[in-house]
C-alpha cells in the first residue's frame, strides 16, 4: 500500500503542548504538538470511543512513565499518542497516523 | 397516639428518657441487632427527639434545633423503634411490670431502661420562682431566656461552675450586662484550685462580666431600678432583670423513688457494673444513675453506661461499666480551662508544680505522685494546648520524663513539649466520648481506613465533643507510618511535592510558568494532574491571563475554552449574574442570544442562566454579544468562585434584617476571578430563615440584628456538610476581612481539588485553629493574606473580554484547522420546545432517514 502525505496546516497553526482538530479525507483527527518529544507532532483519531464524541484534540497532554498520552476531556482515560492504545481499557485503541514536519508545514500520511 | 396497640410478640424493651444517653443506648441496641429480638419503645418528655445538649449554647449562636438534633427519627423508623415525644412516664408498677404515662395510659414492659438524666437544682430561696427566672437545660429553656432577654438589659447567673459560666457567656452574647454570683469562694470550685479560680475570675472580669464569689443570696424581691433585687447575706444587694439558676444538677430519680428502687442518700438510682438497678429487669444509665456512690455529669460516662447496659441485655458480660474519668477541657467566655484527675492535690504525699504568668494570665499546675513518677492531676487556665499531653500521661499512667515540669512550662518556640503518640500504650483512650482506644484506631487502619476521615467513619472517634480530633490525627498518622503505608503526598510522578509546597515554591521563588517550575523542581514533562494544579496556583498567585501561550497547555478543557464541555463535545455558556440579580434588559439579551443560536436554556441550581449546545466556533461569537451587553464570564468552568446565592433580604422581605442582596453582589464581585484549589460557593441570607441556604456553602453569611454571622466550610454535593459558625455580628468591613483571610489561607494550604469542607476536616486543630489563624493572627499571616487577596481583586479581568481582543487566543476556537464545517456527530433533537443532544439510537435513525 502506498502512503500519500497530505498537507494539514502550517506549523504555526499548532498549539505548543496541546491539540487541535483537523479533517483528513472526511475523518476527524487530532494533531498534538509536543516540542519535547522526538517526533514533535502526533496524529490520532479525534473520536473518543468511550465518551463517544469527537473531543480527543481538546484533552490534556500527559507524559506518563516516559510515554506521551492524551487524557480524554470527558472521562479522563489516557490514549498513547504513538500507538493509540488506551491505558485504562485493554481492548480499546484509537487509530494513529504517521506525521511529518517539513519546511514549517504539517503533513499526515493517509493510507 | 396509639400507645395501647403496642402489643407485639417479641419481649418489650422500654426506654424512659430520650436525651443524649437514651439515644446512644438505642443506637447501640440497633448496632447489636437488638431490634430483631425486642419490640423497642422510647418515651421522652421533651417535645424534641434527642438533641446535642453538650452544644446547647450554640442554639444562641446560629444553630437551629434541627442542627442540634441527634436524629430526625429516621434511624428509629427504619429499625422499627417506636418513639413518643411529649410523653412523660409518671409511675412504674414493678410487680405488674407496667408503666403509667401522664396521659393515664398504661403499658407493660419486660425490660425497662431509665435514662431520665438530671434536672437543674434551684436553691429554694424566697423569690426563686418569680417571673423572669430561668434554668439552662433544654431548648425550651433557651427559647424562654431569649424572649426575656429581648426586653431587658441586665442578667445574672446564680452559680459559677462550668455550666453557670457557659450560661453567663450566653447572656453576654444576648447583649445583657452580665453578672455571676457564686456561693463558694472561687469559680468552678469542683475543677479548679484557688489560684486557678482566681486567674479565671480576673480573665472573666476583663471581659466585662461581674463576678461575685463567696456570695450567698438570701432572697429575691422586687427591684427599684430593675425587675429583681437579690439580697445577699452580707447586706449588699444586686439589681437585675433576669436570673438564671445554674447551681448544680440533681439526678432525675423521681420514678425510682416512687417505685421503691434503691437510691443513693443524696439521690441517684443505684446501679452495678452492668447498670442494673436493684430490680433485675430495670437498668439505669446516664446522669440519673449512681455508680459506686458517684454521679457522672458528663456525656462520655453516660455513653459507656449505655454500652454496658446493651452488652448485658444482649448477653455479653465483658463490657462492664468501670467508672469514668471526669477530666474536662473547655473554653469558657473565650478562656481556656482544663482540669485533670486530682486537681485539688488530695492524694497522700503528692507533690505539686506550679507555673503562673500574670502578664498573659496563664496558670498551670501539675500534681505528681510522691516519687515524682506519675501524673495524678492538673489544672490549666488560660492555655489548653498542654491538656492533651497531660491527659495521656494521666490516663495511661505513663512514667513522667525527667524534667516533668517542662510539661507545663512554655517552650521556647511557643509549643508545649508534646508526648509522642508512640509512647502511648495500645489501651490508651483516645476518644472518651466513643470509648475508642489507640488499639481500635490501629485496627481500623489495618483494616483499610487510611485517612482520618475513614477512621472517624469506622470508629466514631472525634464525632462526639470533638475534643480529641488533634490527637486522633496524630495517632492515625503514626499508625500509617508504622504500617509502612507510604502516605505519599506527592502530587504526581512529576513533582515530589504537595500542592501546598508547590504553592510556596511558586510564591517565594517568583516562578511564573510551568516550564520554569518543572525545570527547577520537577522531572519529566507533566500530566493532567500537575498541569491544571500548577495552572491554578500560578493564577492564584500572579493572576495572569490563563490562555497566555505558556499557560494554555495547562488548562483543563473547560478552562482552555472558557466554557463547560457537554457529553457530545458541545459547550454550555454561563454568564455571571452576581447574586442572581438581573435586569429585564439583560434577560432579554440572554433570551435573544439563545434564540439566535438555538441554544437550550435552563436556570441553574446556582441562581443563574445556562445556555447549552454551542459549538466551539460559536463561543467567541456569542460572547462578543454578551460582553457588549455588559455580561462577564461566570467562570462556571473554573476552579474558582461560582455563585453567591442570595435572598432578597431587607429591601423587600418583611423579615429581612439587612441588605443581603447588596452584600451578595458585593461579595460576588470581590471574589470573582479567584482561582482556588476547588470551586467555591457562597450564599448570603437576610435573616435566620435562611432562604439562601448559606449554611451549606463554602462561605455562608447570615444577617443578624448586630451585623452578619459568618459560616465557613459547608458543602452540598456528594458529601454534604453543614458550615461551621465562624464569627458573629460582624460589621461589613470585618466580614470581608475575615473572608479574605479564610479564602486565601485555603488557597495556600489546601490539596488539589479539595473543597473547603474536606480541607476543614483535615486541618489539625479544626475550626478553633482556623479561628486562631484568621481572627487572632496566630501565624502572623493576616496582612499577607489580605494583600494577596487584594492583588487578585485589583488584577481581575474578564477572561472572555481579554480573549475577544486576542487574535492568537481566538484561533483556539476553530473547529478544524483545515476545514470550515461542523462536527457532524453533534446532533440535536427537539424536546419540550428546545434542543437536546440526540441519543445514539436517534442518531442512527436520522442517518438512515438521510441515507
Ligand atoms: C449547571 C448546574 C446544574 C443545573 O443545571 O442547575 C451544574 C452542573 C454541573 N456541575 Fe454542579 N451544577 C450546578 C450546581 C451545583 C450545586 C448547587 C449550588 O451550587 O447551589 C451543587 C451542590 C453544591 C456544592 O457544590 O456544594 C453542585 C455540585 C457539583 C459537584 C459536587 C461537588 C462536591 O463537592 O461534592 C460536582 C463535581 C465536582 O465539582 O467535582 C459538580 C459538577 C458539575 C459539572 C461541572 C459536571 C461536569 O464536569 O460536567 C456540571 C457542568 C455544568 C455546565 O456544563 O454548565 N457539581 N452543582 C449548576 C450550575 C450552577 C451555576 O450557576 O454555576
Ligand atoms: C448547657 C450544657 C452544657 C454541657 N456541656 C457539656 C460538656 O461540654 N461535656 C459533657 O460531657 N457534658 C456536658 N453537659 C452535660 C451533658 O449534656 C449530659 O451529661 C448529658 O446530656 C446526659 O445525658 P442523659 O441522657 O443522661 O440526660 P438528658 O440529656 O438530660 O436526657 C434525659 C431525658 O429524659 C427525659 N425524662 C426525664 N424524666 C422523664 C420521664 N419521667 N418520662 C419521660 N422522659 C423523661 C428528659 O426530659 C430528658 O429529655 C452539658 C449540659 C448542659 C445543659
Ligand atoms: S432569609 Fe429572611 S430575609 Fe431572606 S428572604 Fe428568607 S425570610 Fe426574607
Ligand atoms: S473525646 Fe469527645 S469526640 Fe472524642
Amino acid at each position: 500500500m502506498t502512503m500519500q502525505w497530505k498537507l494539514m496546516c502550517e506549523q504555526q497553526d499548532l498549539i505548543e503542548g496541546a491539540g487541535i482538530a483537523a479533517m483528513l479525507d472526511g475523518q476527524q483527527i487530532a494533531l498534538f504538538y509536543v516540542p519535547e518529544a522526538e517526533q514533535q507532532v502526533f496524529a490520532i483519531s479525534n473520536w473518543d470511543p468511550i465518551g463517544k464524541a469527537n473531543v480527543l484534540s481538546r484533552g490534556l497532554l500527559a507524559n506518563l512513565k516516559e510515554q506521551w498520552t492524551v487524557a480524554s476531556p470527558l472521562y479522563k482515560q489516557h490514549y498513547e499518542l504513538q500507538s493509540g492504545q488506551c491505558l485504562e481499557e485493554e481492548g480499546v485503541k484509537v487509530t494513529t497516523w504517521p506525521v511529518k514536519l517539513e519546511t514549517g508545514k504539517v503533513f499526515v500520511a493517509c493510507r | 397516639m396509639t400507645i395501647n396497640t403496642l402489643t407485639a410478640d417479641k419481649p418489650r424493651l422500654v426506654v424512659v428518657g430520650n436525651g443524649m444517653v437514651g439515644h446512644h443506648f438505642i443506637e447501640q441496641l440497633i448496632e447489636q441487632g437488638a431490634q430483631h429480638q425486642f419490640a423497642i419503645n422510647v418515651f421522652g418528655e421533651e417535645p424534641h427527639l434527642a438533641y446535642d445538649r453538650v452544644h446547647l449554647s450554640e442554639y444562641f449562636t446560629g444553630k437551629a434545633a434541627a442542627d442540634l438534633a441527634m436524629t430526625d427519627g429516621r434511624l428509629y423508623d427504619e429499625n422499627g423503634v417506636r418513639y413518643f415525644t411529649k410523653s412523660q412516664v409518671v409511675a412504674i408498677e414493678r410487680d405488674a411490670k407496667s408503666l403509667q404515662l401522664a396521659s393515664g395510659e398504661r403499658l407493660s414492659y419486660d425490660i425497662l431502661v431509665l435514662a431520665t438524666g438530671s434536672y437543674p437544682f434551684v436553691p429554694p430561696m424566697p423569690g426563686h420562682d418569680r417571673d423572669n427566672t430561668f434554668v439552662y437545660r433544654t431548648l425550651e429553656d433557651l427559647d424562654a431566656i431569649r424572649d426575656c432577654a429581648k426586653q431587658v438589659t441586665r442578667g445574672t447567673v446564680v452559680g459559677g461552675g462550668l455550666l453557670g459560666l457557659e450560661a453567663a457567656n450566653a447572656l453576654k452574647n444576648l447583649g445583657l450586662e452580665t453578672s455571676v454570683i457564686e456561693f463558694a469562694p472561687r469559680l468552678m470550685p469542683v475543677q479548679l484550685d484557688e489560684t486557678g479560680g482566681q486567674v479565671l475570675k480576673e480573665m472573666i472580669e476583663g471581659l466585662e462580666v461581674k463576678v461575685n464569689t463567696a456570695t450567698a443570696t438570701q432572697n429575691i424581691v422586687d427591684g427599684e431600678q430593675a425587675f429583681h433585687r437579690m439580697n445577699f447575706a452580707d447586706g449588699s444587694y444586686l439589681e437585675t432583670d433576669l436570673i438564671l439558676f445554674s447551681a448544680g444538677i440533681r439526678p432525675q430519680d423521681a420514678l425510682a423513688r416512687q417505685s421503691g428502687l434503691e437510691i443513693g442518700e443524696r439521690g441517684g438510682i443505684c446501679v452495678n457494673n452492668d447498670c442494673v438497678t436493684s430490680d433485675d429487669s430495670i437498668y439505669a444509665i446516664g446522669e440519673c444513675a449512681l455508680w459506686n456512690g458517684r454521679i457522672f455529669g458528663l456525656v462520655a460516662p453516660g455513653y459507656s453506661m449505655a454500652k454496658a447496659a446493651v452488652a448485658h441485655i444482649m448477653g455479653d458480660s465483658d463490657k462492664r461499666f468501670m467508672g469514668a474519668d471526669m477530666s474536662t477541657k473547655l473554653k469558657l467566655l473565650g478562656c481556656d480551662v482544663g482540669s485533670i484527675g486530682d486537681a485539688h492535690a488530695q492524694t497522700q504525699g503528692c507533690k505539686v508544680f506550679v507555673y503562673q504568668d500574670e502578664l498573659t494570665q496563664s496558670y498551670r499546675k501539675m500534681v505528681v505522685s510522691e516519687d515524682g513518677k506519675k501524673l495524678l492531676g492538673a489544672v490549666l487556665v488560660g492555655d489548653n494546648s498542654y491538656y492533651d499531653t497531660l491527659l495521656q500521661y494521666y490516663l495511661n499512667a505513663i512514667d513522667l520524663p525527667d524534667n516533668a515540669q517542662s510539661l507545663i512550662l512554655p517552650s521556647m518556640d511557643g509549643a508545649p513539649a508534646a508526648l509522642g503518640v508512640d509512647a502511648l500504650p495500645a489501651t490508651a483512650s483516645i476518644c472518651s466520648c466513643h470509648n475508642v482506644s489507640k488499639q481500635d484506631i490501629s485496627d481500623a487502619v489495618c483494616a483499610g481506613a487510611l485517612s482520618v476521615g475513614d477512621v472517624k467513619g469506622v470508629t466514631k472517634a472525634a464525632t462526639g465533643c470533638g475534643g480529641c480530633a488533634a490527637l486522633l490525627k496524630k495517632v492515625v498518622d503514626n499508625e500509617l507510618l508504622a504500617l509502612g503505608v507510604e502516605v505519599s503526598t506527592d502530587i504526581c510522578e512529576h513533582f515530589a511535592y504537595t500542592r501546598q509546597d508547590l504553592y510556596n515554591l511558586i510564591k517565594i521563588e517568583g516562578i511564573k510558568s510551568f516550564a520554569e517550575l518543572l525545570q527547577k523542581h520537577g522531572k519529566g514533562h507533566g500530566c493532567e494532574i500537575c498541569k491544571p494544579a500548577v495552572g491554578s496556583i500560578l493564577a492564584s498567585v500572579w493572576n495572569d491571563y490563563v490562555l497566555k501561550k505558556e499557560h494554555i497547555g495547562l488548562q483543563d478543557t473547560n478552562d482552555r475554552f472558557l466554557a463547560n464541555m457537554q457529553k457530545d463535545g458541545s459547550y454550555s455558556i454561563v454568564p455571571r449574574i452576581p447574586g442572581g440579580e438581573i435586569t429585564p434588559e439583560k434577560l432579554i439579551v440572554l433570551g435573544q442570544v439563545a434564540k439566535d443560536y438555538g441554544l437550550y436554556t435552563k436556570i441553574t441550581g446556582g441562581q443563574r442562566i445556562d445556555l447549552f449546545g454551542a459549538t466551539l466556533p460559536q463561543l467567541p461569537e456569542i460572547w462578543e454579544k454578551l460582553v457588549a451587553a455588559g455580561f462577564e464570564t461566570g467562570q462556571a468552568y473554573g476552579k474558582s468562585l461560582r455563585t453567591v446565592k442570595s435572598c432578597v433580604g431587607s429591601t423587600w422581605c418583611r423579615y429581612g434584617v439587612n441588605d443581603s442582596m447588596g452584600m451578595a453582589i458585593h461579595l460576588e464581585n470581590r471574589y470573582k476571578g479567584l482561582r482556588s484549589p476547588h470551586k467555591i460557593k457562597f450564599a448570603v441570607s437576610g435573616c435566620t430563615r435562611e432562604c439562601a441556604e448559606a449554611q451549606s456553602k463554602d462561605i455562608g453569611v447570615i444577617a443578624t440584628e448586630g451585623g452578619w454571622n459568618l459560616y465557613v466550610c459547608g458543602n452540598g454535593g456528594m458529601k454534604p456538610r453543614h458550615a461551621d459558625l465562624f464569627a458573629t455580628d460582624l460589621d461589613d468591613e470585618t466580614l470581608v476581612k475575615y473572608i479574605d483571610r479564610v479564602l486565601m489561607f485555603y488557597t495556600q494550604t489546601a490539596d488539589r481539588l479539595q473543597r473547603t469542607s474536606v480541607w476543614m476536616e483535615s486541618l489539625e486543630g479544626g475550626l478553633d485553629y482556623l479561628k486562631e489563624v484568621v481572627i487572632d493572627d496566630k501565624l502572623g499571616l493576616c496582612d499577607e493574606l489580605e494583600s494577596r487577596m487584594q492583588h487578585v481583586v485589583d488584577t481581575f479581568q474578564c477572561e472572555w473580554k481579554t480573549t475577544l481582543q486576542d487574535e492568537q487566543a481566538l484561533k483556539n476556537f476553530r473547529q478544524f484547522v483545515n476545514y470550515e464545517g461542523d462536527d457532524t456527530n453533534v446532533v440535536f433533537v427537539e424536546e419540550r420546545n428546545q434542543i437536546r443532544p440526540a441519543t445514539e439510537e436517534e442518531k442512527q435513525q436520522l442517518i438512515a432517514k438521510a441515507g
